[in-house]
């Protein structure tokens, strides 16, 4: 019983790190209705950047984030004002392909770099120290893991209701081309949706890095992850992908539990099973 | 006076019809002349010019851009293997078994992922592909993660000698590829092409002229994972091993036909044929230089579609009005009335 209990914990905890893949693709869908297939590789390369940083400075990977978030931030502004700003259109065809090329490009360049090998954050005591709940042994790095997700998402959601970029955000989601009569540059406004979104990143990278060994390849299972629990917690709503992140996360270790092979395919069966339910998500965004 | 006339062959659609026969001859031929290496290339090209066909049907004409097909092509290749050992199937047949299992199984899956639109579908279409991944991961008798190899008295049933059975697999390659290039051509100038085509050019005003798109669609979508598990079925036939990740690799099956559609132009018959041949020469020049072809490949892409996003093909036509497969209606006058 104790294990259950154990693996249903373990998954939610999990679910905040899945929470975090989701959160970036939930902004620049909402923002720009842009799906970005090169989600998961940007994950893994923020990885790489906190595994360089660490290695060149001797820092503590939360240290590197110091560095790794505002280079993702920019690098996602400079990519959305040079290449996916040309890409929006009514077509879908465009942006999937970019990004889709763009996944290609990044994976193989890491391969190039820091080639195969399966490489990990080294976070100390951290990644080993847990705290004794009534017979559980909670994680401490999960725990944080959470923690930071709960506190990113809050962030997420009093940019976009409660300051001036965010009112900006709100408005060219609604209609783009009224926004730029009222004076918004959209490709400014778009650029700086990506660049939280990457900043986003930055920290599910390190975050991932600390947790488990990383190489080059994994960026689309990431990509699928976040996905997944962006549409079972339902498109639009931040807070609800923290749920489908917690739901995912859950039918994962409960999977896991059952037999080891079938940790992910009990996360695409929950995910499909909503689909077939609910298939907008278990909570929509109210359209107004 | 004499009337003006519908037509939709034109001087340039007979002459490649013409060329097309010619060469079409001498690729038959092609046991009689090319090499063991170049015969193993030529069948390669011929199944990704069939994967581009049908990826171009569906993404191109019906809006249902896809990026698991390697779903259908890992199925295929597994029907392939589990039909022959356990059911005793020759071969040829065991893969066209395998086609209409697939197209029943499609119909299922198609209900669930036609509830998301645009680039979710395309995510949802991965999903589906990474199920089939892990659920033939764990069916042990086909050897699990690891794969395994086609026996080799199920080998020698495509042809006893070393040289046959090549032959024969180049020609059930070439044969397939011709099939489905035929079949999406007869199919887009049928009465169903014309309402992909409306779909394709506007669904609310097709939708408005009476046809029912999520049906249309959901046809195309059985239509394209049949053929694309009996090209699977043949691209492991000519493997002869198989394993999960091999099967329902996104990069071979999916990424590598797409970039070959957009390069040729999506939405043509031509630029399939186009992107395969462009696709080929790159990685035979550059294979060699290993990860760094795939980034030209990921790089040439993304000039393509924002440069030319017809493709190739596209470049073409826009300047000569060019069409080898003659699909739209031309109006045609007579002579005397030319340039009145």
């Amino acid at each position: 019983m104790i294990e259950w209990v154990n693996s249903i914990v373990q998954g939610i905890l999990l679910g905040g790190l899945y929470a975090l893949f989701a959160a970036g693709l939930s902004l620049i869908f909402g923002v720009m209705r842009l799906v970005n297939i090169a989600h998961g590789d940007l994950i893994i390369l923020a990885a790489y950047m906190g595994l360089t940083t660490i290695v060149m400075l001797g820092v503590h990977p939360f240290v590197a984030l110091l560095i790794v978030i505002p280079l993702m931030a920019g690098f996602g502004y400079v990519l959305q004002r040079g290449l996916l700003n040309q890409t929006l259109g009514d077509d879908i065809l465009p942006p999937l392909l970019v990004t889709f090329g763009l996944s290609v490009i990044i994976q193989n360049a890491l391969l190039e770099i820091y080639t195969a090998d399966p490489q990990k954050l080294n976070g100390g005591l951290i990644e080993t120290a847990s705290i004794p709940v009534g017979g559980l042994a909670i994680g401490i790095l999960p725990l944080v893991t959470f923690a930071i997700a709960i506190v990113v998402i809050a962030g997420l959601q009093w940019v976009f209701y409660a300051t001036a970029i965010g009112r900006g955000f709100r408005a060219v989601s609604d209609n783009q081309d009224i926004a730029q009569l009222m004076g918004l540059n959209k490709a400014h406004v778009y650029g700086l949706a990506m660049a939280l979104a990457l900043g986003v990143v930055a920290i599910a990278g390190i975050l991932l890095g600390m947790r488990t060994s990383f190489d080059p390849s994994i960026g689309a299972g990431r990509l699928i992850f976040g996905f997944e629990a962006v549409i079972i917690g339902g498109l639009g709503n931040l807070w609800g992908t923290l749920a489908g992140g917690v739901i995912l996360g859950v039918a994962q270790t409960i999977g896991a539990k059952i037999d080891p092979g079938w940790q992910l395919l009990a996360g695409h069966i929950a995910f499909l099973v909503v689909l077939a339910l609910r298939p907008n998500g278990l909570f929509p965004r109210v359209e107004h | 006076m004499s009337m003006p006339s519908v037509t939709r062959a034109t001087p340039a659609s007979r002459a490649a019809l013409f060329i097309g026969l010619v060469v079409l001859v001498v690729l038959a031929l092609g046991p009689y002349w090319a090499g063991r290496a170049d015969m193993r290339l030529m069948s390669e090209i011929f199944l990704y010019l069939a994967l581009a066909c049908i990826w171009n049907l569906m993404a191109g004409y019906a809006g249902l851009v896809s990026v698991g097909q390697q779903a259908f092509v890992g199925f295929g290749g597994y029907m392939l293997f589990a039909l022959t050992i356990f059911g005793g199937l020759h071969p040829v047949p065991a893969i066209i078994v395998g086609g209409f299992l697939a197209a029943a199984l499609s119909i299922p899956i198609a209900t669930l992922i036609f509830r998301l639109k645009g680039a979710y579908f395309a995510i949802g279409t991965w999903v589906v592909a990474e199920v089939f991944r892990l659920s033939f991961a764990q069916i042990q008798s086909l050897g699990g993660g690891s794969g395994s190899s086609l026996p080799v008295a199920i080998v020698k049933e495509i042809g006893a000698k070393k040289a046959t059975r090549e032959a024969n697999s180049y020609w059930l390659a070439l044969g397939a590829a011709v099939i489905v290039l035929l079949a999406v051509y007869f199919f887009l100038r049928s009465r169903r092409g014309l309402a992909l085509t409306a779909i394709r050019d506007s669904e609310v005003a097709a939708s408005g002229l009476g046809i029912d798109i999520w049906r249309t669609k959901l046809e195309v979508y059985v239509i394209a994972s049949a053929f694309t598990a009996i090209i699977g079925g043949l691209i492991f036939l000519q493997k002869l091993r198989i394993s999960p990740d091999a099967a329902f690799s996104v990069n071979d099956w999916t990424a590598f036909v797409i970039f070959i559609v957009v390069i040729g132009g999506i939405g043509t018959l031509e630029g399939p044929i186009i992107g395969t041949l462009v696709f080929f020469a790159l990685r035979e020049t550059l294979a060699d230089f290993g990860t760094f072809y795939l980034m030209v490949l990921g790089l040439v892409a993304i000039v393509v579609m924002l440069k030319a996003p017809k493709g190739l093909w596209g470049l073409v036509r826009d300047r000569f009005d060019l069409e080898l497969f003659p699909l739209s209606y031309r109006v045609r006058f007579p002579k005397d009335e030319e340039g009145s």
